[in-house]
This record gives structure tokens, C-alpha cells and sequence, in this order.
């Protein structure tokens, strides 16, 4: 018989001959549960035993960075925000940076201070949403519930003082749009007191619950080899035992101090590799930007009175060059490649996100696992698909 | 037993069949609710939301029935009532009160294993018939299920039968003691964990799983059809919370057994069905390998520990 040579055929059940059985071509996606939106997994699979993944990318492609290029750079920001809609404050930033060593500028120590802390809480949101949807995907409801009362207790300050709750559009080039409100800072450490609380509350419902170590031990193993290999970064990789993070590696903002000597920054790492692993260093990393947002705190209420932004010129023009600038973004790198002709948009702004080289490992991680495993791996490598597709 | 009598039986368990599945159905919505921060239905019926369930059967009557072009027709129209009879033939077996029941029976233990054993055939029919790869994936995730519960179950109920010295569940009831509920406890804990498997509710709910095979064998159905389905979960919960009750905790005996005990029977069929519902609120989903390793190497072990126990005890005390 002349059969594909991905076609194997092996014998089950009783009787003379047996059943022949063939690998089942399944489509994860692009509208699937499991898939946060429109990526989509072409696995043959044999049973439920996967034998190869494809992601198939490119469903939600908004063509950002050619919109980047007719957009002046106070108009970029809106659009920068929007790839990774949990990151929209730490996306902002890579832009606002890029532009403001562009043009040489200096930014006011209470702006550098008051983005550092909202950057932070911006993580704490990003970390929180995975921490509840990833549980939701192994089919335990109840840690979205307590994960969202948290975001939301930190979404009611973001709100106050940018306005947006999710599309903050609070950098401008040059510091903040406005200053924080009066009392402000006060509500925020209650918040983060109030967060910090009830944190327990929602670890052992998670990595406390057997069942799901169970579904997350030894499952999916990254080794540090692949990271490197596929440019994984952020958590995903930090959970395979790189020790890389661009707020010590590379500090742009407050981090250097943040995370230098005495600091309360530290990196958080693993060396298993497995969900379990991954799951865990966003639950201490929730705990260490918690921390990183207080010290900003006290810092910022210790800061004297003063502006929080730049007077810029009516129009922006961006000195000829090019830079590249990484940010150290909730789920990993995120860098922008800025390249100016001296005019009031970039010639070219090309974008790199985190998410995209994030979920390219899976065409690596995923065969050999069982279909129940390939949900739990999909959803440990946090990912937005906007963030895949730009 | 005239025709009268037996009409007025069965339309006793059929009203019995539709109304206590939509109590636990509410009960689910309210607890599940108040457990995770939320309120649940509100608006339905008024007070507190308690028309909810009923709002969601006429939406789901409104609903196109559809049957895929590909599907085997007739056994996909067919699947819902096969997964939905046998837990209302199930319930009219099970005795409630001193000598009521709907059917008497003299070895309903066994008739109800072996009806409710029907149930699954309706999962595997409806997963086969859609002509749907997730449908097949859950319909077959379904068969793997029922081999690792059946077993661990039957060995657990014959363990109570045994100490009875009856296969009748009235008789179980007639003969049970307080102290069997020491007696009986890993029993217990092997047939709650079967019959949830059996339900393939969480954490075992890996048949529908809907973050991974988007509602396995129940994919492609809508409307009325897909309701059966649903309908034969709650269903089920009432049967299994109904025999763990006469089974184990002694179904009808407690103060004023005599006028009160068809409330003592509901009560603790009530009790055991918030922990059916608590364990999904609480708990992820295993892995059907991870359930086939507690079924054979967990439930399997106790259930014959149990038995052992139980036979000892007898051949000691002589009874």
C-alpha cells in the first residue's frame, strides 16, 4: 500500500488483523479555548500522543511597524501600546526611551521614578492575568477569580492616575502626560499592602494544589540550550536557568539602582525548565515587582517637588541615527530598532516582541507530549497574540 | 400494585428526575458563585436568580437543533436519551424513606451499577456519531475513563453489600449502623472518587475538558439535545449523591427516622452533592493517564483492603 511515510500503522484490539490506525491531523485554533485568541497549532497526532506542532502565526497581523511609519512619534505611543495589551505601559516605554536618547534628552528624576513604579504595577497586572488564566487551562476555575480581585485592586490606581486601565497612554517623550494626583502615592502602597495580603490566598490554589503539580512537574522541560537557541526571554526563559534580565543586564529607568547593591530588585530563576517552574517564577516575580514598586515609592515621596515631563517643541523631529532599545517587558524582551532621517516620523521602527520568539520554541517543545500536556505547555509559555503577530 | 399506583410512581420519579438535577444545577450556580467572590444569577425569577436554570431550557428549546452533514444521524440524535434514561431508571430504585421507593426491587444495588454503567455508552455514541475529531478524542478519553472507575466502584458498593448480607438497597439501609461509618470510610472515599470519575465531573472531567477538546463528545451538539447532555450530568449527580447517601450514610436513619427520614435522605444526598460541586470550584483537572494511575494503583488496592476489612469483621463478630 502506498501510504505517506507519516502514516505508521500499528496494530491494536483483538481478532485476526486488527484495527490499522493513522496519525490525525488536528487544528488548535486559530478559535480554540486554550489559545488566548487566534494563534493556531497544526499537531499530528498519534492517539493523543503528539508527533509534530506547527504554530501557524499571523491571524491578528495589524502591520504595526509600517504604521509606525507614518505616525509622529507622540502618536506612536498610542499604536506601541497596543501589540501586547498586558505590557501597554512597558511597550510604551521602549518607545519614549528610544526617542529621548535619540534626541539626547534628560527626564525629570520624578518621571524616571514615577515610570519605574508604574512599569512595575504594569508587571504585577501582566503576572496576574497569567497566574489566573494558565490554572484555567488545566481546568481549575476558581484562581481567575482571586487573580482579578488583585488586578483590579491595581487597576483602580493605574486608572486614577492615567485615565486608561489597560491602554494606559501615559508616556509621552520627554516623562508623563500629567502629574500623579494629589494622595495618589498613599493609595497606591495600600493597594500593593492589600495585593501582597491576599497573595497567599492565590499561590495555594495554585503551586500549593497537587493536582496541578501534578500536570506541571516535569512537563514540558526547556533546556537552557533551546532557550538561546530560539531567543526565548522573560520568564520563560529565566524558569530554564538563564540568568538574564535587562533590568540588572542592561538598566534603563531607576533599575540600576533597583537592582544594585542593597537594591530590592533580584532575579528570579529556575533551573527546571518545566511549567511548574515557569509558573513559579511569575508568581515571585509578582512578589518582587511588588517589592520594586514600594521602594519607588518611598523614593518618589522622598523626591521634591518638580516637573514631570519635558516642553516639547510643536513639532518633534528626531535627529538622523538609528538605536536599538530593549526593554525588559512582563513576558521578555522587547526591543525597538528606531531608525531616523531627521523627519517628524521614523523612517523605519522595527519591533521586536517577546511573544514571538516565545512560541516559536513550541514546534520543538511540543512533540512526544499528550494533547492534555500541550494545553498545559501552550498556556506556560504566556503569550499574547498580539504580541505574536504585531 | 394496581395501574393506578404505578403510574402515580413513575410520574413521582420523573417529576423527582427533572426538579432535584435543577436544585443541584442552582445550588451549583449560588455556592460556586459565593465561593469565587461573585454573586451568580441575580435577575432571573427575582429573588436571588432562582428562575436562572429555567430561563436557560427555554433558551435552549429556542436553539437550532443542528446534526452535522457528516454525522451518523441517527445515532447522534439518538446519544442524548441513552446518556439521560438510565440515571432516571436508576433513581426510581433507590429508597428514600422506610419502604418508599418506586420500583421494589431485590437487588437494586446491583440493577442500579449496572443501569447507571449505561450512561457512558451514550458519551461514546455521540462522540463516534459526530464525525468530529475533539468529539472523538473525548469519546475516547471517555472509554478510558470507564475502565478505571467501574472496577473500584463495584468493589466498594459489594464491600456495604457484604455487611449487610443484602444486595437490596432498602435492606442496606434496614441494617446500617452508626459505627459503619467508620467501618465502611475508605469505602466511602473509593466509590465518591469512582463516582465522580463516572460523571466526569472535575477534577476528572478530562472527557470534556473544554480548554483542551472543547467539550470532547458533546462538540457538536446545541439546543435541546446538547441540554440532555447537561441535564444528565446534574441527573447524575443526584443518583450517585442519592447511593453514597443510603450506602454509606445511612440514608434515612437519624432522629425521627420514622416521620422525618425521607428528609434525612435528601439532606445527606444534599450534603454529598456540594462536595461534588466544591471539588470543581477547588480543584484542576488530572490527566486521564494520571486517573488511570489512582484508579490501579490507589481506589483499586483500598476498595480490596475494604473488602477484606469488612470480611474480617463479619467473620469475627459472626453476623
Amino acid at each position: 500500500m502506498a501510504q505517506p511515510t507519516t502514516n505508521r500503522e500499528l496494530t491494536v484490539g483483538v481478532g485476526a488483523g486488527g484495527l490499522a490506525t493513522a496519525d490525525m491531523v488536528l487544528n488548535i485554533g486559530p478559535q480554540h479555548p486554550a489559545t488566548h485568541g487566534v494563534l493556531r497549532l497544526r499537531i499530528v497526532v498519534d492517539g493523543e500522543r503528539i508527533v509534530s506542532a506547527e504554530p501557524i502565526i499571523g491571524y491578528m497581523h495589524r502591520g504595526a511597524e509600517k504604521l509606525f511609519e507614518v505616525r509622529d512619534y507622540r502618536q506612536i505611543v498610542v499604536l506601541a501600546n497596543r501589540h501586547d495589551w498586558l505590557s501597554a505601559f512597558s511597550s510604551e516605554l521602549g518607545v519614549v526611551l528610544s526617542v529621548e536618547s535619540m534626541l539626547g534628552m534628560e527626564v525629570p528624576e520624578r518621571a524616571v521614578w514615577a515610570r519605574t513604579l508604574l512599569a512595575e504595577l504594569n508587571r504585577v497586572l501582566n503576572h496576574l492575568m497569567f497566574l489566573g488564566s494558565y490554572p484555567l487551562e488545566l481546568g481549575a476555575i476558581t484562581p481567575v477569580f482571586y487573580a482579578f480581585r488583585e488586578r483590579e485592586e491595581l487597576q483602580a490606581v493605574m486608572e486614577e492616575a492615567s485615565g486608561g486601565r489597560m491602554h494606559y497612554m501615559f508616556n509621552r517623550v520627554g516623562g508623563l502626560k500629567e502629574d500623579l494626583p494629589a494622595g495618589w502615592l498613599g493609595r497606591v502602597a495600600h493597594a500593593i499592602a492589600a495585593v501582597r495580603s491576599r497573595m497567599p490566598d492565590l499561590e495555594s490554589l495554585i503551586v500549593g494544589n497537587e493536582i496541578l503539580r501534578a500536570r506541571t512537574r516535569g512537563v514540558g522541560v526547556l533546556t537552557p540550550e533551546t532557550v538561546a537557541a530560539y531567543g526565548v526571554s522573560g520568564p520563560i526563559a529565566r524558569a530554564s536557568g538563564l540568568n538574564i534580565d535587562l533590568r540588572r543586564d542592561a538598566p534603563y529607568l531607576a533599575y540600576a539602582g533597583l537592582f544594585g547593591e542593597g537594591g530590592p530588585g533580584r532575579v528570579v530563576t529556575r533551573t527546571d525548565g518545566d511549567c511548574l517552574a515557569r509558573l513559579e517564577v511569575l508568581l515571585e516575580q509578582t512578589h518582587v515587582s511588588l517589592d520594586l514598586a514600594e521602594h519607588c515609592l518611598d523614593v518618589l515621596a522622598s523626591l521634591p517637588q518638580g516637573p514631570i515631563n519635558v516642553r516639547l517643541p510643536k513639532v518633534l523631529k528626531v535627529p538622523e541615527g538609528e538605536i536599538y532599545t530593549a526593554t525588559e517587558n512582563p513576558l521578555g524582551f522587547n526591543g525597538y530598532y528606531l531608525v531616523s532621517r531627521g523627519e517628524k516620523t521614523p523612517w523605519r521602527l522595527k519591533l521586536r516582541s517577546a511573544s514571538f520568539n516565545n512560541v516559536s520554541v513550541l514546534s520543538e517543545l511540543l512533540p512526544g507530549h499528550l494533547i492534555a500536556d500541550m494545553v498545559a505547555i501552550l498556556g506556560s509559555m504566556f503569550f499574547v497574540v498580539g504580541d505574536i503577530d504585531k | 400494585m394496581t395501574a393506578l399506583e404505578v403510574t402515580l410512581r413513575a410520574v413521582a420519579v420523573l417529576a423527582a428526575f427533572l426538579v432535584l438535577p435543577l436544585l443541584v444545577g442552582q445550588t451549583e450556580h449560588k455556592v460556586m458563585a459565593h465561593m469565587q467572590g461573585r454573586l451568580g444569577p441575580m435577575y432571573a425569577g427575582g429573588f436571588h436568580g432562582w428562575a436562572q436554570l429555567v430561563a436557560d431550557g427555554v433558551k435552549f428549546v429556542q436553539k437550532e437543533d443542528l446534526t452535522p452533514a457528516a454525522a451518523d444521524k441517527r445515532v447522534f440524535r439518538f446519544a442524548p436519551a441513552i446518556a439521560l434514561v438510565p440515571y432516571l431508571v436508576a433513581l426510581s430504585a433507590i429508597p428514600i424513606h422506610p419502604g418508599v421507593q418506586a420500583a421494589t426491587l431485590p437487588a437494586s444495588a446491583v440493577f442500579v451499577l449496572a443501569i447507571i454503567g449505561v450512561g457512558i455508552i451514550g458519551t461514546l455514541m455521540a462522540g463516534w456519531a459526530s464525525a468530529n475529531k475533539y468529539a472523538l478524542l473525548g469519546a475516547m478519553r471517555a472509554a478510558a475513563q470507564l475502565l478505571s472507575y467501574e472496577l473500584p466502584m463495584v468493589l466498594a458498593v459489594s464491600s456495604v453489600c457484604l455487611a449487610a448480607g443484602s444486595l437490596s438497597l432498602a435492606g442496606i439501609v434496614t441494617q446500617w449502623h452508626w459505627w459503619w461509618l467508620a467501618w465502611q470510610a475508605p469505602g466511602a472515599v473509593v466509590f465518591l472518587t469512582a463516582a465522580v470519575a463516572e460523571l466526569q465531573r472535575p477534577p476528572f472531567d478530562m472527557p470534556v475538558a473544554d480548554s483542551e477538546i472543547v467539550f470532547g463528545a458533546y462538540t457538536e451538539y446545541t439546543g435541546l439535545r446538547f441540554a440532555f447532555f447537561l441535564l444528565s450530568e446534574y441527573a447524575g449527580i443526584v443518583v450517585m449523591s442519592f447511593l453514597f447517601a443510603v450506602l454509606f450514610l445511612g440514608g434515612w436513619h437519624g432522629p425521627y427516622a420514622g416521620a422525618l427520614g425521607w428528609l434525612w435522605t435528601v439532606a445527606k444526598a444534599f450534603a454529598i452533592a456540594i462536595v461534588i460541586i466544591w471539588l470543581r470550584v477547588a480543584w484542576p483537572r488530572l490527566r486521564e493517564d494520571q486517573l488511570q494511575r489512582l484508579a490501579w494503583l490507589v481506589l483499586v488496592p483500598l476498595a480490596l483492603g475494604q473488602l477484606l476489612l469488612t470480611g474480617a469483621v463479619i467473620a469475627v463478630t459472626g453476623s
